[in-house]
């Protein structure tokens, strides 16, 4: 229970959420930041090298 | 019995046919395309992976029951893993689906592919929804009430009451968890029959390997 309380005062989540609000678009922070994050995925699962890629090389 | 009665029953014709589509060697490789050694390929099997603790997850759930998830720390704690393994779960769809929109996954024969694909996110779409008017707590109210106008406006509201709560706890654990378990393996299976899709330069190879089989060696 200790660890509960503990928690809920590091993030609050009893309040308004709060919300972008950009012309049309209109999105939670929330599903903003999660939409950052898979694109930030993406672009790293593209971009980083895979280990073991050079021990099989020209190895179809 | 004869050896071509044998040949005609439908359990030998079955398997050669099984056997056929799908040998041991393509259903469980030793080898794949160099192409594959890339960390977009990780997040296909990453659902899969969370899908199965999605599901575990949610049988320990149902096996104790409401009163446990909501009331005991073990409980609150086995709940919080269903949550969090489903936002995983969608979280890697959503790359896996980017990666292979992106390499035209769908090319040299694999339309089933993706779509089976496509129609699993559907259902998990519907599965995650489902979960969230199940929850019965204020979330789940707000949901349902402002749910069921969307859902009346179309006339399926009969058929499908999102104020019905024994409905929706039946649509979440049993009849769209076992649509999207089934489509999964079917879309696995389709992956293994069909061989890694070649990237859009090898695109000849990709006509080939439609026609030709054993392209994942
Ligand atoms: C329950 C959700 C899903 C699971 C568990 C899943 C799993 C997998 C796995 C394990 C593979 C092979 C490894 C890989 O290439 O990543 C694969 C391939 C593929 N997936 Fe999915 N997938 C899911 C959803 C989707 C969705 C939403 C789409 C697109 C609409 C999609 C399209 C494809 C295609 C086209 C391939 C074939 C790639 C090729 O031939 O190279 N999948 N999937």
């Amino acid at each position: 229970m200790a660890l509960y309380s503990f928690l809920a005062a590091l993030i609050p989540l009893n309040n308004y959420g709060h919300f972008i609000h950009w012309h049309w678009l209109y999105i939670s922070y929330a599903n903003f930041i999660v939409i950052c994050l898979m694109v930030i995925t993406f672009v790293a699962a593209l971009l980083l090298p895979f280990p073991g890629h050079n021990r099989r090389k020209g190895n179809r | 019995m004869s050896s071509t009665e044998i040949e005609r029953q439908w359990t030998t014709r079955l398997r050669h046919r099984a056997a056929g589509k799908l040998p041991p060697e393509k259903l469980l490789p030793d080898t794949q395309p160099s192409y594959v050694s890339s960390w977009i390929y990780v997040f296909g099997v990453a659902t899969l992976a969370s899908l199965i603790l999605v599901i575990a997850t949610g049988c320990i759930l149902a096996l104790r029951g409401p009163s446990w998830w909501h009331g005991s720390f073990i409980g609150h704690f086995v709940n919080s893993l269903h949550l969090w393994s489903v936002e995983v779960f969608f979280f890697a769809m959503v790359v896996h689906l980017w990666g292979k929109f992106f390499m035209g996954a769908w090319r040299g024969g694999r339309t089933a592919t993706w779509m089976t694909g496509v129609v699993t996110f559907l259902a998990s779409l519907m599965t995650a929804f489902t979960g969230y008017v199940s929850q019965s707590n204020f979330d789940s109210q707000w949901i349902s009430t402002q749910a069921k106008d969307g859902i009346n406006a179309t006339g399926g509201g009969a058929y499908f009451n999102v104020l019905n709560m024994g409905q929706m706890l039946m649509w979440h654990i049993v009849l769209l968890p076992l649509v999207a378990v089934i489509l999964t393996a079917v879309h696995v299976i389709l992956v293994r029959m069909k061989g890694v899709v070649p990237p859009y330069d090898d695109a000849a190879s990709a006509t080939s390997a439609a026609t030709t089989e054993g392209a994942t060696k």
